[in-house]
């Protein structure tokens, strides 16, 4: 459950001051398949960044499953991030020198998870993703699909109740990005709470939950029941 | 992020980073082995002139006329001049002294030995029959100048000498001419080589009565002393003074010095060199730490996304840090256990090339050399991983 009450981020450039997000009131229940579209520079990557406490509101309250963790210290958050959420970015974001397992792994080796058990969980999710070939190739031999299926199984490898994802099929075709997207919607099916920023209508459109962003603020808000 | 695998994982950082790595360790390793090789010149240097002082005598005093400019300073006495002669009487009065073993009076000039038909100056050294003992000296064949026999007209010669002139025949019990006087071959010194600048391979010994009569003086060169014990040497040397004054009237006109003072200074003197070079050894390794710091923070700006999108799946400042951290403790770390060996390696070639410089490093040097390595290493590594630790995760993501 997220619930975001009056949520301000603002950026100064110069003595310009940039609104990024600007009084946003939102609330998503666990489980939910929500998708924020908007043009570029409206807030969206703002907005999920400040709910995967990668970034700080300056003002407004942010509670994720009943608790405040506006002002958690640093520590608390990593843990928060490490055990609930999930990031998929459209760059990838894979690190280059490891391999496809390696880079799976990394979310268990930042949470102290013991090797054997490391091992095993990295198998089943190269299995699940269809990885299982690629497991000793690096990014680079790895085509655009594989590096992004690479990272939703990094993404998920914690078994987060949130995965955010930024834009997942910005640098991938259509067809390679419908099946990335099919990917998610089945971590959904799974019981994850799934949030996609994206500017792709039809990708959008495949959400429940449909939340329009322009110049900081929730431009619309609509749910399928409600269409 | 436990321990193990924060030291993991940067292990193998360091390993994929290859070029660079080997580059760092390269660096840190140079630095250590200079250190290592260069204090085990100069330890080297100091153990091989002790042991040349030692092989010269032990609880040496060595009495000479003239009185030292300062105190404590025995070249003033070496070099200055017009002193009160020191005679044989002397040399007798110092003999009966409690503290003193034994004593030898010693006499030096040159003059021409001939035998059979040939003929070469030589040095000739006049003395008693102690002094093979105070100087550690060693006969080859025969007897030294006898005890209380300074009157028989000996003669000890030197290896080369007593090579020379009979190369074929035994040296022993030869008549050989001596200036205007003649001598029989009583002894043969063994080979010793060079010892303190003076060979006594081309010398030869007579009884000082004969070496005074033959440069027409009364006064000695020297007088060498062996005292007692090692605890001897101070209050000998007290007791020599005091004598020496009482008989001459009261004017404290010699000089005495010590083996040990030599010694402590000589040591004292190599010892600085060793630590100074020691030093300059290690600037390279500070230049190594300084290396190690521009890399590390080419690193985090190079692997700024990868820091990003460490912290987007949940690492902590200090996790980023301690990861940057570990990298350098293993370079430097490589570093400093190759450079030991290498160092070592060194030392070893250098006692191969010249077998009579004890070069081995001290054991501080090494283990200061290794840490000096560590810390500078580490050190140069705080304020890259700071800065890693401290970058914004969102901005570091949007970095390309
Ligand atoms: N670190 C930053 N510094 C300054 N301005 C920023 C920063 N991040 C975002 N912005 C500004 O905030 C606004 C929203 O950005 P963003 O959330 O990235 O939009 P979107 O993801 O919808 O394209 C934009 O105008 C952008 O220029
Ligand atoms: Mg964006």
């Amino acid at each position: 459950m997220i619930r975001l009450n009056a949520i301000t981020r603002t950026f100064h450039m110069g003595d310009q001051v940039v609104h990024a997000l600007n009084d946003i009131n939102l609330v998503i229940t666990s489980g939910e398949y929500v998708s924020i579209m908007g043009p570029s520079g409206s807030g969206k990557s703002t907005l999920l960044n400040i709910i995967g406490l990668l970034d700080r509101p300056d003002s407004g309250r942010y509670e994720l499953d009943g608790r405040l963790v506006t002002d958690l210290p640093e520590i608390e958050q990593a843990r928060i991030r490490r055990e609930k959420i999930g990031f998929v970015f459209q760059s990838f974001h894979l690190v280059p020198r490891l391999t496809a397992a390696e880079n799976i792994e990394l979310p268990l080796i930042l949470s102290g998870v013991p090797q054997e058990q490391r091992q095993i969980r990295v198998d089943e999710a190269l299995q699940a993703f269809e990885l299982k070939q690629r497991a000793q190739h690096r990014p680079a031999e790895l085509s655009g699909g594989q590096r992004q299926r690479v990272a939703i199984a990094r993404a998920t490898i914690m078994r987060p109740s949130v995965i955010l994802a930024d834009e997942p099929t910005g640098n991938l075709d259509h067809q390679i990005g419908a099946e990335v997207m099919t990917l998610l919607e089945n971590l959904h099916h799974s019981g994850t709470t799934l949030i996609i920023v994206t500017h792709d209508r039809e990708l959008g459109a495949r959400a429940h939950r449909q939340i329009a962003m322009r110049d900081g603020k929730i431009l619309t808000d609509q749910s399928d029941d409600t269409r | 992020m436990t321990l193990a695998d924060t030291l993991q994982t940067s292990f193998r950082t360091v390993l994929s980073y290859r070029i660079r790595s080997l580059l760092i360790v390269l660096a840190m390793a140079l630095g250590v082995a200079s250190v290592v090789v260069l204090t085990a010149l100069g330890d080297g240097a100091r153990n091989y002139v002790i042991n040349q002082f030692s092989s010269i005598g032990t609880n040496l005093l060595v009495v000479l006329p003239g009185r030292a400019e300062t105190s404590g300073s025995f070249l003033g006495a070496v070099l200055g001049q017009t002193p009160r002669d020191l005679t044989l009487k002397d040399a007798q009065l110092l003999g009966r002294l409690p503290q003193v073993r034994r004593y030898a009076p010693l006499n030096v000039g040159a003059a021409e030995l001939s035998a059979v038909n040939r003929l070469r100056e030589v040095t000739v050294l006049g003395s008693n029959a102690d002094l093979i003992p105070v100087r550690h000296m060693q006969l080859a064949q025969g007897s030294f100048l006898a005890h209380g026999t300074e009157r028989n007209a000996q003669i000890v010669l030197g290896a080369k000498i007593a090579r020379e002139f009979f190369p074929r025949s035994q040296a022993i019990g030869q008549r050989v001419r001596l200036g205007d006087s003649r001598f029989i071959v009583s002894g043969v010194l063994a080979s010793q080589g060079e010892s303190m600048g003076f060979n006594t391979d081309e010398i030869v010994i007579i009884p000082i009565d004969y070496a005074q009569q033959m440069f027409n003086t009364t006064s000695l060169f020297r007088i060498l002393i062996e005292a007692k014990s090692h605890n001897d040497i101070e209050p000998a040397k007290r007791a020599i003074l005091a004598a020496l004054k009482q008989s001459h009237d009261g004017e404290e006109d010699v000089t005495v010095i010590t083996q040990d003072a030599i010694l402590a200074t000589f040591d004292r003197i190599l010892h600085t060199m060793t630590l100074a070079v020691a030093g300059i050894a290690a600037v390279s390794l500070i230049v190594a730490g300084i290396l190690v710091m521009n890399v590390m923070l080419v690193a985090v700006n190079q692997r700024t996304a990868e820091i990003g999108l460490l912290k987007a799946i949940g690492a902590t400042s200090s996790d980023i840090r301690r990861l940057f951290f570990a990298e350098a403790v293993w370079l430097s770390f490589a570093g400093a256990v190759f450079g030991s060996l290498l160092g070592q390696l060194g030392s070893l070639m250098l006692r191969l090339a010249y077998p009579q410089l004890p070069a081995w490093a001290p054991v501080w040097a090494s283990i200061a050399g290794v840490l000096v390595a560590l810390i500078t290493g580490i050190a140069a590594c705080l304020w890259p991983a700071n800065q890693a630790a401290r970058l914004d995760a969102v901005q570091a993501l949007s970095k390309r």
